[in-house]
């Protein structure tokens, strides 16, 4: 039986988090492709948020994977679960072969993270709107105790539609929850959504959520999604503040790291073929293989 | 699969664009899906009928009430796992206790969903449906049969739930058969053994059918596309003239068709049955064969069940 003292966060460099994002996205493109269905734009653009949250943040133990110490982390948008399983596999949980189970019968890896096939996953999510609530239950299960684990939540900026995540947002305020934070993927994207005036692309499916969270009582960061040295900032700084809970706004772009799906709402779950992983494989190939 | 199968959503999309010609007041809401329900081909159609709601369907749910109290008839897209589920109490109040004529599609029914798993399968939607006062519950067999029950609804007034699935299947009804809320049809005349199946369920029940036929057995398919207000007279007669009822859905065997058969025969000729279905489990992600064999749904499974209960009923062939 592992103890707590086997938790521990890890703390890679700039140059490594950035590398370990670039071998993501590639086993995501990959996984997807094999499994002939599942989502890419919503994986790709909340990749550097895991990697940054399992390399350089969460306290846990990919060995002891349900110690009660641990921090908790809930991807509420749970259609992206590939991006999760495969930061997973490279953190340890999993062996990196797996991954070519994704979605496939009898697989621990469920098309929607499901928090009885795989341990370590926090809940169970897929239907959208809902892991913040799950998440204050864990950052008040946490006080009670008087552990002192940390509970990150991941939403989508279309989920954020969804009413339950305001219900959530009241009630995390009004407990004043500073072990709790909600990071926004915010791509700008959904999966249909209203049509721009262009009519090539969509309106952004929430306008302005910094605000929102503010005007319902929540500490807010503003964060480039992307870049990791900010990342790392704004965990600490969301952390830091002792008053209540932090919502972290992370400006993302969907389809993140392959230029023909970035922006793009029809890449949302649509499947890359052999010739789309051949071009992607380029661009997030490591600078050394680069000719 | 073969090449003649038809995907039922993109019926429903051009049921949608053709119906919405013929009355004006019809109005589609959307919950961010609608390029997967295939609402989008209305959208393009209509944009101003058009109305995306978001990922919300609570709130989209209440807004059809509002729409159906100013004479507009609002058909909603969204699947049928969040239509059942999350927006239920916003039905039970808003739509099913003032029986309001809002029309509620349910897309990605039953097991087959693109392997997004448990979350997505909606086994479940029948039986919920079901129990609700007023609300009339369809699982139509094909693409050609959802067409005409779309056309049905739009003559009925009351709020009504339809089950849409996501893959191409065989058109399964006969030529020119329209369909009849409340109405079953007989697709299969045979003695030894009535099947009872509803929505895309009934292709593995004819497909049953003739493998039970090589081995001597003559069974009949009766499909029930309404399961409320079900056809009782046309599942107590299959019961007399047949030694053994067998129920068939792509759907939980608690509470939906099975469930609804076995209470008609109970109080009107009790009869002894077997129910094919989702053994009251949930799925889970993996590709449609594997899915069908690992949660008991294929011909076979039905097949089995006919062989178990004319073994109790000492008939094996005629
Ligand atoms: C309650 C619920 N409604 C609808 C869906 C279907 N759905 C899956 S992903 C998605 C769009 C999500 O958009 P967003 O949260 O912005 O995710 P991202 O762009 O990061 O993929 C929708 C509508 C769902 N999973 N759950």
């Amino acid at each position: 039986m592992a103890t707590a003292s086997a938790l521990q966060r890890e703390s890679r460099s700039i140059s490594e988090l950035e590398g370990l994002s670039r071998q993501a996205r590639r086993l995501i493109l990959e996984s997807v492709h094999k499994s002939g269905a599942g989502h890419i734009g919503g994986p790709l653009s909340v990749t550097d948020l895991l990697v940054s949250l399992y390399f350089a943040e969460l306290r846990l133990d990919p060995n002891d994977p349900v110690n009660e110490h641990r921090d908790r982390i809930i991807l509420s948008k749970g259609h992206s679960s590939i991006a999760l399983y495969t930061v997973m596999a490279l953190r340890g949980y999993l062996p990196v072969e797996e991954l070519a189970t994704f979605d496939q019968i009898n697989s621990r890896l469920q098309g929607h993270p499901d928090l009885t096939a795989l341990p370590g996953l926090d809940m169970s999510t897929g239907s959208l709107g809902q892991g913040l609530s799950a998440g204050i239950g864990m950052a008040l299960g946490a006080r009670l105790k008087g552990d002192d684990f940390h509970t990150w939540v991941i939403l989508g900026d279309g989920e954020i539609q969804e009413g339950q995540v305001w219900e959530a947002a009241f009630v995390a305020a009004r407990y004043k929850l500073a072990n709790l934070t909600a990071i926004v993927d915010a791509n700008g994207l959904p999966q249909f959504g209203w049509p721009d005036p262009s009519g090539h692309t969509r309106e952004t499916p929430f306008d302005d959520p910094a605000a929102k969270f503010r005007a319902f009582g929540w500490n807010v960061i503003e964060v480039d999604g992307h870049d990791h040295a900010a990342l790392l900032a704004a965990w600490a700084e969301a952390k830091a503040y002792t008053d209540g809970p932090t919502c972290v706004i992370a400006h993302t772009v969907k389809g993140k790291g392959v230029s023909f799906m970035e922006g793009n709402y029809l890449w949302h779950a649509q499947v890359p073929t052999q010739d789309d992983l051949d071009k992607a494989g380029l661009e997030l190939a490591d600078p050394e293989e680069r000719s | 699969m073969s090449a003649n199968d038809v995907q039922m959503r993109e019926a429903w999309g051009q049921g949608l664009v053709d119906l919405g010609a013929q009355y004006r007041n019809l109005v589609v809401l959307d919950g961010d899906l609608a390029n997967s329900t295939r609402a989008d081909m209305f959208h393009t159609a209509y944009p101003d009928r058009f109305f995306e709601m978001g990922i919300a369907e609570q709130n989209m749910l209440g807004v059809a009430a509002g729409l159906a109290t100013t004479g507009y008839i609002p058909w909603i897209s969204t699947f049928a796992a969040f239509l059942a589920k999350r927006a239920l109490d916003q039905i039970r109040l808003v739509i099913a206790q003032p029986g309001l004529n809002v029309k509620m599609a349910g897309s990605y029914s039953g097991l087959l969903t693109s392997k997004t798993g448990k979350t997505h399968q909606s086994v479940e939607d029948i039986a919920v449906f079901r129990a609700m006062p007023h609300v009339v519950t369809i699982a139509p067999a094909d693409a050609v049969e959802l067409r005409s029950a779309m056309a049905a609804m739009m003559e009925d007034e009351r709020p009504t739930y339809i089950r849409i699935t996501r893959d191409a299947g065989p058109v399964v009804v006969p030529d020119g058969y329209e369909f009849e809320i409340g109405k079953a049809v007989l697709l299969r005349d045979g003695a030894d053994i009535g099947i009872v199946s509803t929505g895309v369920q009934t292709s593995r029940a004819l497909a049953a059918a003739d493998l039970l036929e090589i081995a001597g057995v003559s069974a009949s398919v009766l499909h029930v596309p309404t399961i409320k207000p079900i056809d009782v007279d046309a599942i107590v007669a299959l019961a007399d003239r047949t030694n053994g009822i067998v129920s068939a859905e792509d759907h939980s065997i608690i509470g939906g068709l099975g469930g609804a058969v076995a209470e008609v025969l109970a109080e009107h000729r009790p009869t002894r049955m077997r129910r094919i279905g989702i053994q009251d489990t949930f799925g889970e992600s993996g590709p449609n064969d594997a899915l069908l064999e690992k949660y008991g749904l294929t011909p076979n499974h039905i097949v089995e069940a006919v062989n178990d209960l004319l073994a109790l009923t000492s008939v094996t062939t005629r």
